[in-house]
């Protein structure tokens, strides 16, 4: 990997905007406006970090966190097009977190852009801002090309990495750089290119560290290492809000390599989860084996608090009930209780969502040195600002003397939107006065997450006597998402439960989504397109359901109700509109692509569904074939995806193919469980990601609709499990309503 | 007692606890990273290295078992600077998303191409290493062109 420029030194030059760097080249960290606010400023087109040496190499700058989904290519990849240089030409360097102080008003500000990994936004957010820093960077070569041939710069164009004159005599870039360096930024935008002259957006772009990948010398946060640092690993309460109530570390303290043994305190019962999950006993080593055998060494018990007595029983007994109370009402259309009195026909089902762990294979970790006035953080982060508040919060260090340096992330699935690791690595490091490198084994990530809620989707919907569709209402009971979740106190209970302006919202007369919150003490968190997977089984399953009911194909039902391609309020993340003529044009090319409503041998079937997520649009048609013993094999596997314009046609497909699986591992096994308040699940094989036998080829279809992009790393995961489950029903009339499917194949249910 | 075996084609002596997972010699000690943690129970197979030329999950093999063998790690995989025709296919096929679990599935796969020639998708499919980003597919193809590969060089 490529080194980590530090922040500090580079960070007062480079937020006045040009300079030269060290070896005399084009440096330039682009700013537009006046430094705000950090969250104000977090919306706003900022800059990039381009670097043009002497010797020709183009430095492009990555900003964001690699978690896989490709931004440490797509993102340089904008600024390379409008800077016009050959993209094998450019080297790629990750950034690390940046951070400026601002005067006017006093506070913070990024010197790169938005750096968080985090609803699908990264693409989105750089779309003007980094094709801007690039054309930004291009202007000031031209300018200085026009000084020394004495052209005006509009008679200039670029090609390659060239100024090129009218006469056809060229100037390289790296030849111009140390002048262009000198020169000021443009006061106002630029004009980008336009589509026919891209030249890098949209091209098929392999992963930029695919060679460091393969032959092991990518760094990920697991393999930060600083000479001082000791390994620990911590002994965590099991029951949540619970404590150390006796620890005997006599034991730990004489296992070879044993440094140190430390407690660190829980969360308050009751205040927000801003922190770290748990209280427990940390033991330091020299390395990590060490540090498991000390662990293993200690003596602890634990207090017991109320919430420890909580089952998944009990919890979905409360939920159940829960479904009869009053609720509150997220929206309401037209009256769904006159149009079910005056229906032909009602239909009603109650669909199950278990509580999901992230697992993301790099379990976390945090390396942190801590000094009087400075800290180092070196972890796999998903919200390195959020790391950044905390780690300042709790150590009173100035935020721009905290460098953070961010490595590959091995994967993120909104597993590091918290950073109650490096909270961890903190409270460690404080007790121990030492730099450490806290480590989390399988057991911890699974037994300590912020788990994806738990819920059940009552839907009722009523027919006319001609099948029509008069009312859908959609009730939700769940743990909500926002319990004990810092920054959301204000926030309706229903976010991250109810998608009030999900579809069929606005295609029915008479709507309803409503939520019912429902006890439970276990932490939450948000999951790979947190609300989508949470609402889309239910949803689309039900449509199914309902043109069963209506007698209506369920293709025909959906596309009717979309109706004419025009736009629908959409308040949540993703809008502020859904545009019904994509969602059916993703639902179209997926039915196309699989033969949908061909003739298929017993036993097997065909099911299709598709979702509106974070501004983007999939559907996905599945082909299953189902054994009369209950064995499920997905035959064919069709995703249709329209995220508009794509920036990178090969890392496109891989987000739909990998969200695709994940949306299927996810839906055939996984679920996590509670038994005397503790997490049953501690390792993967009682939670069971897919594996390769079972994985099956995933054809993506990506329809270049050529509206501005969204991201494309949760788009693909929602509507899998609905489109597993109406296969499932067409190839064998049993209808799945509780996810996972598990063994339900397998019930007597099914020979019923 | 000393323990000595072979590391990436080095020799190589141990002297610390037998009872250390080899993972975490390598890890910790010989600061060979590529080789990655992800359940340590010898499931998920990040953790896969070659044990006498055999694919192997290091996070449950003793270090007292690799007396006078001979182990290779993603980093001794190419040589002299020439990628393995696995690891070019991978490349190629743009497999990685996260990356993490790559090195492990690389060197599973470069075993299944060792012993099985020309893999069917019925012999990938033995392998159970796993990938939390569902790069599966991409494995298959990366596998078959590399088992291509190689079969052309041999003719």
């Amino acid at each position: 990997m490529s080194a980590v420029p530090d922040t500090r030194a580079l960070s007062r030059r480079a937020f006045l905007g040009v300079s030269l760097s060290a070896a005399g080249g084009l440096l330039l960290a682009l700013r537009s406006g006046a430094a705000g606010q950090e969250t104000a400023a977090a919306g706003e087109a900022l800059g990039a970090f381009i670097r043009i040496e002497p010797d020709g190499r183009i430095v492009i700058g990555a900003r964001g966190c690699e978690i896989g989904q490709g931004v440490k290519t797509s993102l340089p990849m904008l600024i390379a097009e409008e800077l016009d240089v050959p993209w094998p030409a450019v080297t790629v360097e990750q950034l690390p977190y940046g951070l400026v102080a601002a005067r006017d008003p006093p506070g913070f500000t990024s010197l790169y852009g938005p750096q968080g990994a985090g609803g699908s936004t990264n693409i989105p957010d750089g779309w003007h801002d980094l094709r801007l820093a690039g054309a930004r960077a291009r202007w000031l070569l031209i300018q200085t090309a026009a000084r020394v041939w004495e052209t005006p710069p509009d008679r200039l164009t670029t090609r390659e990495a060239h100024v090129v004159h009218p006469d056809g005599r060229t100037l390289g870039y790296a030849e111009l750089a140390p002048r262009a360096a000198k020169l000021d930024l443009p006061a106002a935008d630029l004009p980008l290119k336009a589509r026919s002259e891209y030249r890098i957006i949209g091209q098929p772009t392999r992963v930029v560290d695919a060679r460091d990948i393969v032959t092991g010398v990518a760094a990920y946060g697991i393999d930060a290492a600083i000479p001082s640092a000791l390994t620990a690993l911590i002994a965590r309460c099991p029951y949540f809000d619970g404590e150390v109530a006796s620890v005997d570390e006599a034991q730990a303290r004489r296992v070879p390599g044993v440094r140190q043994v430390v407690r660190i305190p829980g969360p308050r019962p009751g205040a927000p989860l801003d922190r770290n999950l748990a209280a427990g006993v940390a033991v330091l080593a020299d390395d990590f084996w060490s540090a498991r055998k000390g662990r293993e060494a200690l003596r602890i018990t634990w207090t017991r608090p109320s919430g420890a007595a909580d089952s998944s029983a009990a919890l979905e007994r409360r939920a159940t009930a829960a479904l009869a109370a009053s609720a509150k009402i997220a929206r309401r259309d037209g009256n769904p209780d006159e149009a079910r009195n005056a229906a032909a026909r009602v239909v009603e089902a109650v669909y199950v969502m278990p509580l999901l762990a992230h697992a993301t294979m790099e379990p976390p970790n945090a390396l942190i040195d801590l000094k009087p006035k400075s800290a180092l953080l070196i972890a796999s982060l998903q919200s390195p600002g959020g790391a950044s508040q905390m780690i300042h919060a709790m150590t009173g260090v100035a935020r721009t003397d905290i460098e953070i340096r961010l490595p590959r992330v091995g994967g993120g699935f909104g597993r590091r939107l918290q950073n109650d690791f490096v909270a961890e690595a903190v409270l460690v490091a404080q007790a121990a006065g030492t730099p450490v490198k806290v480590m989390w084994t399988r057991e911890d990530d699974l037994q300590n997450d912020f788990y994806r809620p738990f819920g059940l989707h009552q839907l009722r919907a009523s027919l006319d006597a001609q099948g029509r569709l008069t009312s859908w209402a959609h009730r939700v009971a769940a743990t909500p998402r926002k319990y004990r979740a810092a920054g959301m106190e204000d926030a309706a209970d229903w976010v991250g439960c109810v998608d009030p302006d999900g579809f069929p919202a606005g295609c029915v007369a008479s709507y309803l989504a409503e939520f019912v919150p429902v006890d439970f003490s276990i932490p939450r968190g948000w999951w790979r397109a947190p609300l989508p997977t949470f609402c889309a089984f239910a949803v689309e399953s039900f449509l199914d359901e309902v043109a069963l009911a209506a007698g209506t194909d369920p293709l025909t039902l959906r596309l009717d109700l979309l109706g004419a391609p025009r736009e629908l309020p959409y308040r949540d993340h993703g809008g502020p509109t859904l545009h019904t003529g994509r969602l059916g044009g993703v639902l179209d090319s997926a039915a196309g692509a699989i033969g949908y409503g061909r003739k298929l041998p017993a036993g097997r079937g065909i099911g299709l569904a598709s979702h509106f997520t974070h501004g983007g649009y999939v559907a996905h048609a599945l082909e299953v074939a189902v054994s009369q013993a209950g064995a499920l094999e997905v035959v064919r596997c069709v995703c249709a995806a329209d995220v508009g314009e794509i920036v990178n046609p090969l890392g496109l497909e891989a987000q739909m193919m990998g969200a695709t699986l994940d949306g299927l591992s996810t839906a055939l096994e996984l679920e996590i469980t509670v038994r005397d308040g503790r997490i049953e699940q501690s390792n993967f094989p009682d939670y069971r990601l897919l594996r390769m036998g079972a994985a099956p080829d995933v054809e993506v279809h990506l329809l270049p609709s050529g509206f501005p992009p969204s991201g494309a790393g949760e788009m693909g995961i929602p509507s899998v499990a609905p489109a597993l489950a109406n296969a499932i029903f067409a190839a064998t009339g049993q209808r799945i309503r509780r996810l996972p499917v598990g063994d339900q194949l397998k019930s007597p249910a099914r020979a019923s | 007692m000393a323990i000595d075996f072979t590391l990436n084609q080095r020799p190589v002596r141990y002297d610390g606890d037998p009872a250390m997972p080899l993972l975490w010699y390598l890890r910790d000690h010989a600061r060979l990273t590529g080789t990655k943690f992800g359940c340590g129970i010898g499931y998920c197979g990040a953790c896969t290295v070659h044990l006498d030329g055999a694919a192997t999950r290091s996070c449950v093999v003793p270090m007292s078992a690799v007396g006078g063998r001979r182990v290779t790690t993603i980093e001794g995989l190419a040589s002299d600077g020439r990628l393995h025709p696995v690891q070019q296919a991978w490349i190629e096929e743009d497999v990685a998303q996260c990356g993490y679990c790559q090195a492990g599935q690389i060197m599973a796969a470069v075993d299944l191409i060792t012993r099985t020639p020309a893999p069917s998708d019925a012999d990938i499919a033995t392998l159970t290493n796993l990938c939390r980003c569902g790069t599966y597919p991409r494995i298959r193809r990366a596998i078959r062109r590399a088992a291509a590969q190689l079969n052309r060089t041999r003719r």
